[in-house]
């Protein structure tokens, strides 16, 4: 080995814990990376294998009812590969020990065995036996939210009719990876799939013979749009006009818009991260090279080429990289790992597959190694390209100003030591700013992680405390007659209630059209508030349709213009209507209108589809006791499950990603402070040194040195919540969010967290150096050249 | 009689001046100079006379703002960086107030920092020997005193058989005992291998083991004296 490679080894020794806070700043950087975007990759593609798999079909029509006939004909339909009909089914479950209903998708199986497209994947027991007419599949979530195992039994409410059915097989469907009733929100505990014979089931809904929703797959080549237009002509009769393709499938949806967030994700935090880390990279290795100068000097003198120097400093600087990338990819996959994991609380796959692609690791490597180059080749050259006779001097005392509180007649306010403090970072403001905003970046990749919390929590209050005031809905099979609004009304223990109707719609502006439903709803209603994004209610006009500002722009509308609405409930009645105003509201992409108005339009009388009802808590169970014996109500969906749910699958993956971040901005802020704060003990050892002499304490000479980092912390912190709000922001606007506008929210717990964990990095920091210059050798260091 | 020995470095209106901020200084003005091949010159003078700068330039570590500087047909005051790497490389040993050494390598390898890029050096051990720290070998610079560090020093600067030996106050932060050894040592080097050696001192005594002795004062050479008695280290004192 050449000596000066030996030197290098017994360098990288010497500093080696200034190396390891450097290389956890790359560890940061690279694992954050790796983490989301290896992530990103494997939910993609654990989704694009299970399809493939499991078969799943590409386009996917409900109608009111078709012959069993019509299949020969869909299945003739140029561009169509494979074909699965079926009765499916909302209705409500009566599970033991669970007071609340539950809505249950039943779904038809042929001789109750595997389907051709969309398999099921059995995870527990066997498939239904030919002929034993009540046995049923269960999805796993929703088997897991209610214990649910083999040889239980739930009720359900097969078209009024209570039925007790025994759960036999435990699956997994590709159809309902995210399992909604068609929310953005993940609802294992209030929705469940059941399978069961389709002859059983089509009988008692009176469709033997029959299917109501219809599930293909094309062939090689063919275009969806002329398949579901053909489709969509030929179910037409049988009360159809809404097949569409995967990307309006409610869990495909779910999952896509998921997966491009995770996407968005890794691209601007692993930026966000690596940038930092490139940065201080940078600033850390321009100090530490510089304290090498005299070294270089050296080496200069004895006759040592620049590019032979520049080389060395460069492998050091490799070598700390290296040990930084080594440590990231290691934690990067195993974030990557435990995060994609997460995931499979409300995507159900049959299996996780994680996996990171050598490109993610070699693209994180890259430009890692490719910063660090540049940041050490930059400050090497400065120091080499100094004449060596200039370089072996101890670089001129720096001038000193008289301070600002000099200037202002306030110094002797201050001790002698404030007053070093004060003008060693006047001085240099430069290095006091780079510092500071590096410390700052740290406090705002923490505000930027955790906001989210925030951001959910204030949205679920909006949505669920202020705008949707009913604790339950009640959904009818088909829309009834507004007399059903007083028979709830007289059910035990109903506080209030309100009627509601809903169509399901495609709107129709020009060539764009959107599916969604129609709310209707009195124009005094009290348990459901339009809310704008400031909190205003909005009124319904007595005339027209008031979209979701996303919605309109989605369509191209704008108040005044005229739109298409094509019903797809039976009577598929065209109707034009007015946009009469845009409301501003955070979630989903809706329609409303005054449900006179809405009745109107649809030619229907007094017709209501639901009803809003506040229960007295204390006869919920009566009330839910009854509502489960209602033959004509479909489901009844109760806000406090449905929010419980979430919040327990949220909560886990909002704290593990804000403990994700904290350690990775706590890793940035460690490298940040502790270097500046050895680096700035190398640079002065001999004047802290020399007050020792002079009889200064440990404790007084270490305050001159963490007097420093205190201030620079004290600048940061601000900076960074400053920062860390702009950053939230930024985040925000590029998140690729269809149903969803998120407000930026950030309380002070927040803040008071992100200021917090950076003050404790740079306790620890100030702690390790503290001990440090506690335990300077007086001897040693006065006995060198200042 | 003694064929005379050849000029190795001249020096011609040599001027350096620098820039410190808005002032500026001049170090060297106008300086005329010429060394032969063997020689063992002391330059004296007070702090600020120009010394260090004057060393520095016939050592290649800085380069004049005008006037001309050779050392023999190599013109240091034209040459790029490169040269002068090569020139310091193969032809100059120095010797520093502050040894320089390499804090994190032993005392062999230090020397041997400079025996690897050498083109024909001795052997680390040897030139150890030669200033007699043969039995340290595998100390680090911080085991060892200041006059120690100091012959380190010098067997680095002698280790790749230099034309010139260049010391800039070689004794200046050692005691005066320790400050002998070193001196001894340097004359011997410039005895032993016919080194040519400038040594850089404000100790007039040292002038005495010298061959000529060159003062100087505000950037010249005021005055050039040959010493005819030559004395060894030892009889010295300050």
């Amino acid at each position: 080995m050449k000596t000066i490679d030996r030197k290098l080894l017994r360098d990288l020794w010497h500093m080696k814990s200034q190396a390891f806070s450097i290389a956890l700043v790359v560890a940061a950087g690279i694992g954050a990376f790796i983490a989301l975007l290896s992530t990103y990759d494997s939910l993609q593609w654990s989704r694009q294998s299970y399809y493939e798999e499991a078969r799943f079909a590409q386009v996917f029509a409900s109608i009111k009812s078709a012959p069993r006939a019509v299949e020969q004909q869909i299945a003739e339909l140029p561009g169509v590969a494979a074909l699965e009909t079926s009765v499916v089914q909302d209705v409500t479950l009566d599970i033991e020990n669970v007071a609340e209903p539950v809505i249950g998708r039943m779904i038809g199986l042929s001789n109750g065995s595997q389907p051709g497209l969309n398999h099921l994947t059995l995870r527990q027991g066997r498939f239904p036996e030919h002929g034993k007419r009540n046995e049923a599949l269960v999805s796993e979530g929703f088997a897991k939210a209610h214990g649910l195992r083999p040889g239980d039994h739930v009720v359900a409410l097969l078209n009024g009719k209570r039925e007790t059915l025994e759960i036999v097989g435990i699956v997994l469907s590709p159809e309902y990876i995210f399992a909604s009733r068609g929310g953005d929100l993940p609802d294992d505990r209030g929705f469940g799939v059941l399978w069961m014979e389709h002859e059983r089931l089509a009988s008692a809904f009176d469709m033997e013979g029959a299917f109501n929703h219809a599930t293909l797959s094309l062939s090689p080549g063919a275009s969806e749009a002329a398949v579901i237009d053909a489709l969509d002509r030929l179910l037409e009769p049988y009360g159809s006009l809404n097949a569409h393709g995967r990307k309006e499938q409610s869990s495909h949806r779910i999952l896509d818009q998921e997966i491009n967030q995770q996407k968005t994700m890794a691209t601007i935090f692993p930026t966000i991260f690596l940038g930092v880390a490139v940065f201080l990279l940078n600033v850390v290795l321009t100090r530490q090279v510089a304290t090498q100068r005299d070294q270089i000097a050296a080496l200069k003198a004895l006759g040592y080429a620049d590019i032979t120097i520049a080389v060395h400093y460069l492998k050091l600087v490799l070598a700390i990289v290296l040990c930084g990338i080594l440590l990231g990819v290691a934690v990067g996959a195993w974030m990557g790992y435990a995060m994609t994991d997460l995931y499979t609380t409300f995507f159900h796959f049959p299996r996780l597959i994680y996996r990171i692609q050598p490109w993610i690791m070699l693209v994180a490597s890259g430009i890692s190694l490719a910063a660090a180059m540049g940041a050490a080749y930059g400050a090497v050259r400065r120091v080499v390209s100094m004449p060596p006779a200039e370089a072996m001097r101890p670089p001129a005392p720096t001038h000193y100003r008289r301070m600002l509180l000099e200037k202002l007649g306030l110094a002797h306010l201050l001790s002698p030591q404030a007053r070093m403090v004060i003008r060693t970072l006047e001085r240099r403001p430069l290095r006091t700013l780079l510092t500071s905003f590096g410390i700052a970046s740290a406090v705002a990749i923490i505000v930027s992680g955790t906001f989210w919390g925030d951001s959910m929590d204030y949205l679920m209050e909006v949505q669920f405390n202020a705008a949707e005031r009913a604790d339950v809905t009640v959904t009818f099979t088909t829309p009834v007659s507004r007399t059903a609004l007083y028979e709830i009304a007289r059910l035990p223990g109903v506080l209030r209630s309100e009627e509601m109707r809903s169509v399901p719609v495609r709107l129709r502006a020009g060539h764009r059209t959107y599916r969604t439903a129609v709310s209707g709803y009195p124009p005094d209603a009290d348990l459901r508030q339009l809310l704008d994004t400031q909190l205003r209610p909005v009124f319904l006009p007595s005339e027209g349709i008031l979209l979701s500002r996303r919605l309109a722009q989605r369509l191209g509308v704008k108040p005044g213009d005229r739109l298409m609405l094509e019903s797809l409930e039976a009577t598929r009645a065209k109707r034009e209507t007015v946009v009469s105003a845009l409301v501003n509201d955070m979630l989903g992409l809706s329609a409303y209108m005054d449900i006179a108005a809405l009745n109107r339009l649809m030619g229907e009388g007094e017709s209501i589809s639901a009803v809003a009802v506040k229960p007295d808590p204390s006869q919920a169970s009566a009330f839910y006791a009854r509502i489960k014996q209602m033959p004509q109500v479909a489901t009844v969906a109760i806000k406090d499950e449905m929010l419980r749910s979430f919040r327990e699958t949220n909560r886990k993956f909002l704290l593990f990603f804000t403990a994700i971040v904290t350690a990775f901005a706590a890793a940035i802020a460690v490298g940040v402070v502790y270097n500046s704060a050895r680096i700035s003990l190398a640079e002065r050892a001999w004047e802290l040194a020399s007050l020792r002499v002079l009889g200064f304490t440990r404790h007084e000479v270490s305050t001159l040195l963490l007097g420093e980092l205190a201030f620079e912390i004290a600048l940061a912190i601000p900076l960074g919540l400053w920062l860390g709000y702009l950053l939230a922001q930024l985040i925000v606007a590029l998140m690729p969010m269809e149903t969803i506008e998120i407000p930026v929210i950030i309380t002070s717990a927040t803040y008071a967290y992100a200021a917090l964990a950076i003050v404790i990095a740079g306790v620890a920091s100030a702690l390790i150096v503290r001990h440090r210059v506690d335990h300077l050798d007086l001897v040693a260091v006065l006995k060198t050249r200042e | 009689m003694h064929p005379t020995p050849q000029i190795v470095f001249t020096a011609r209106g040599l001027t350096k001046t620098y820039h410190m901020g808005e002032v500026e200084v001049p170090a060297l003005r106008a300086l005329d100079l010429e060394i032969r091949e063997g020689e063992f010159v002391v330059l004296l003078g007070p702090s600020g006379s120009g010394k260090s700068t004057l060393l520095n330039i016939l050592g290649g570590l800085d380069t004049p703002s005008s006037g001309e500087a050779c050392w023999r047909d190599h013109n240091l005051a034209s040459a790029n960086e490169r040269e002068l790497t090569e020139y310091r490389r193969d032809h100059v040993g120095f010797v520093f107030q502050f040894y320089n050494l390499i804090s994190s390598l032993t005392v062999r390898e230090n020397v041997a920092l400079v025996t690897e890029i050498a083109p024909q050096p001795m052997r680390p051990e040897e030139a150890l020997e030669r200033v007699g720290l043969a039995h340290r070998l595998d100390h680090f610079p911080s085991q060892l005193s200041g006059g120690e560090q100091q012959r380190v020093a010098i067997a680095r600067a002698i280790a790749k058989r230099p034309d010139v030996l260049l010391c800039d106050e070689p004794t200046g932060a050692l005691d005066y005992e320790t400050g002998k050894v070193v001196l001894e040592v340097i004359a011997r080097i410039n005895q032993e291998l016919g080194t040519t050696a400038v040594v850089i001192t404000h100790n007039a005594s040292i002038a005495g083991m010298a061959d000529r002795v060159m003062r100087m004062a505000d950037g010249r050479i005021a005055s050039v004296e040959k010493n005819p008695h030559k004395l060894s280290p030892s009889e010295l004192s300050w």
